[in-house]
């Protein structure tokens, strides 16, 4: 059966890894190759690169990060940042990503999911979901976080999947940052709504919060930033203390 | 000398960098003749099967891929073109190994079957020479070869399925090698010094 996977997720600006709490207050947290390159010998399943830098150039400094992370790393990549077109989504395979995540760009376009399943298959389609509570309801935000839309939370994860999504990033912004743990109860809903593949995102703090995660939300894959960049937590040691809880992953 | 297919079905760029870190000899084409001459074939492919297989008729490569006796790996979509019949856009395939192409329940598991799963050696193969049974390789599939007297490997979603198949020169994997990490390395680096 299919193995739990850890994915450490590197916010990239201008080549460096930078890493906020709740989407502000950067800090620079070490170049995007030679942490792609640890977290690939620590025993990370998988990577994700976010990247921030909002210049005309985006396109080809991106394009440029893949390939050099592709020389580096024997496991999958996905990579995101305001990727809207098709053509941009091609580049970035072509060289070498394993799969696109979108998030702005879809709630603008909804099609472009479909359109981009279609053209290069939902494995390689990665719907990322920014979701913080609002007057008690889970509202779906855009621009890295800055921009709040109409759409709720659940009903929008539900849509992707019928689009043709691949996997749903699903990142809790209140939780984010706080490394109180994931927003569990959120992501046991979507869990059992959707027939495609969960990572939960937002609010990793422990080993703990990450058992609970995979035991409690069932999710498919627990994705984390700053707590690796800071070596306060090991992948390796993360991933043996979740043998021996009995959750299935690749040691 | 290696010939990497590329003919229009995915990228072939992270099979190159695994080879590049093996330091071996490649080159990637879509023509017949270049193939032909190399002396050993790898055919990746990502995405629709019949889709691929046009490509495949648009660049007349059918015939040469079924007749060769060299050496050919198919990776992940490669494989499963080498089956009889794909139910991905109803089409024919190569032919080389028997069986059709079908997708995984979803109403039982998540599709696409996408991650690290288990790979459990069945028959004795080279491809798998030094890797230990077991191994998690990496795998981003909605559909699947079902087992067969040619699988010499197999995993398990919904139901068994074969994780790589062996029929005389031709290899395939379900998963990506380039994407497996220590293993999948092990894994081509069998293909290209034992196969």
């Amino acid at each position: 059966m299919l193995a739990k996977r850890i994915i450490p997720c590197l916010d990239v600006k201008d080549g460096r890894v930078v890493k906020g709490t709740n989407f502000v207050n950067l800090q620079d947290a070490g170049g995007a190759v030679e942490l792609a390159y640890r977290y690939y010998k620590e025993g990370a399943d998988e990577l994700v690169f976010l990247d921030i830098t909002a210049t005309e150039e985006k396109r080809k400094t991106l394009v440029e990060l893949v390939r050099e992370v592709g020389k580096a790393i024997r496991i999958p990549f996905t990579v995101g940042g305001g990727i809207s077109a098709l053509g941009d989504i091609e580049a970035l395979l072509n060289a070498g990503a394993d799969k696109i995540s979108l998030n702005s760009s879809i709630v603008k376009n909804p099609k472009l999911i479909s359109d981009a399943s279609k053209q290069f298959g939902s494995q390689a389609v990665v719907a990322a979901i920014d979701v913080k509570t609002v007057n008690k309801q889970k509202k779906i935000f855009v621009k890295g976080g800055k921009e709040e839309t109409e759409l709720e939370g659940f009903e929008w994860c539900k849509r992707v999947n019928e689009l043709g999504a691949g996997e749903i990033l699903l990142t809790s912004m209140d939780h984010d940052g706080t490394r109180n743990g994931y927003d569990v109860k959120f992501l046991k809903q979507v869990v059992d709504a959707v027939s495609i593949p969960v990572i939960a995102s937002g609010g990793a703090g422990k080993v703990e919060d990450f058992l609970e995660a995979f035991e409690k939300a069932e999710v498919d894959a627990c994705l984390a930033a700053g707590l690796f960049h800071y070596n306060i937590l090991n992948i390796g040691d993360l991933k043996k203390y979740l043998k021996e809880n009995n959750v299935r992953v690749r040691l | 000398m290696i010939a990497v297919v590329d003919y229009g079905a995915g990228n072939v760029q992270s099979v190159l960098n695994a080879l590049d870190d093996l330091k071996v000899q490649y080159i990637v084409s879509n023509k017949e003749p270049e193939i032909y001459h190399a002396d050993k074939i790898i055919f990746p492919g990502v995405g629709e099967a019949s889709f691929a297989m046009r490509k495949l008729h648009l660049n007349s490569l059918v015939t040469m891929l079924r007749v060769t006796k060299k050496p050919l790996l198919g990776i992940c979509l490669g494989m499963q073109l080498l089956s009889e019949k794909s139910n991905e856009g109803n089409t024919c395939c190569l032919g080389v190994v028997p069986g059709t192409c079908v997708k995984y329940d979803e109403t039982k598991v998540k599709v696409p079957h996408m991650g690290w799963n288990e790979v459990k050696i069945d028959l004795n193969s080279v491809l798998f020479d030094g890797i230990e049974d077991g191994s998690h390789f990496y795998f981003a599939n909605s559909y699947y070869l079902p087992v067969c007297d040619y699988t010499i490997a197999s995993s398990v979603y919904d139901v068994t399925f074969a994780a790589a198949v062996q029929r005389n020169n031709y290899y395939g994997v379900q998963f990506h090698p380039e994407k497996s990490g220590e293993a999948g390395i092990k894994l081509l680096t069998n293909f290209i010094e034992k196969c």
